[in-house]
């Protein structure tokens, strides 16, 4: 299992625009290196990622090989409503992970 | 009778040497990495864009222009819109001139992301050039450019 962090302000103002930043573990193998045999390394990569507000899509990502190991995806949202924000990300060989963060909009 | 074995001898070392020689060059022509070339990074950016005018501005790339190791370059990119349903970005793509892909990520926002701003860490295969280009509600898309050092290069150098 791998581990995601999730940063998104606890509370905020109704109408404020708030950042979120995510990181999760992952080699992120990009299938273009060799062993000292020769034979490639497989591609092990994440492949999308995703955020929902309240159900709501407001983010996603297509990643490819060149984004770095343990990808980092940080991206802007309005806070409406107090709710939760839910991450999901998708990967080769069936890799999936999601997170959860709650808000509290006054 | 010492002749024709001589002559044969001498045949098969010439034969041999040609054939190491040829074999050498050969390994040494092999790329040792993929590369995408200008062409392939033009079908990637056409893919994005279609039939539409790629103008220049409104964009900004952040990244460092000197990185001693391309393994994790952080990168910046940021949309001057006010982000509103009529007037908003719906997606920022980015792109590289000489790793083995040319897409680096692609980023769908909506007209509720509030600012139009995107950041992560990437790979680099070698000194480049990297293109962000953003979709607009409009359909127009709009790119930047900005061209990076790399000392040490990312994933094709090591042997593992």
């Amino acid at each position: 299992m791998a581990q995601a962090l999730i940063n998104v302000p606890k509370r905020a103002g109704r109408g404020d625009i708030i950042e979120i930043k995510t990181l999760i573990s992952h080699v992120m193998e990009t299938g273009y290196r060799r062993t000292a045999e020769g034979t490639v390394v497989p591609r092990n990569i994440i492949t999308s990622f995703a955020c929902r507000y309240n159900g709501t899509e407001v983010f996603r990502a297509d990643l490819f090989p060149a984004i770095a190991a343990n990808p980092f995806i940080s991206f802007f949202a309005v806070a409406t409503a107090s709710g939760t924000f839910e991450f999901e990300w998708i990967g080769d060989n069936g890799f999936t992970q999601t997170a959860q963060a709650a808000i509290t909009v006054e | 009778m010492r002749e024709p074995d001589d002559a044969t001898r001498r045949q098969f070392l010439r034969r041999s040497g040609g054939v190491a020689v040829i074999g050498a060059v050969s390994l040494m022509s092999t790329p040792r990495a993929a590369q995408a070339t200008p062409a392939t990074l033009a079908a990637a950016i056409r893919a994005v864009t279609g039939a539409a005018e790629l103008r220049t501005g409104k964009v900004k790339l952040e990244i460092p222009p000197l990185v001693e190791n391309g393994n994790t370059v952080p990168l910046t990119v940021s949309v001057d819109s006010p982000m509103t349903p009529e007037d908003h970005v719906k997606s920022i793509h980015v792109f590289n001139e000489k790793n083995p892909q040319p897409n680096i990520g692609n980023f769908y926002l909506g007209a509720s992301a509030g600012r139009a701003q995107v950041a992560t860490r990437i790979r680099l295969a070698d000194s480049q050039k990297i293109i962000a280009i953003a979709h607009l509600a409009d359909g127009s898309f709009w790119s930047a450019t900005a061209d990076v050092v790399v000392t040490l290069a990312a994933c094709t150098e090591e042997l593992i």
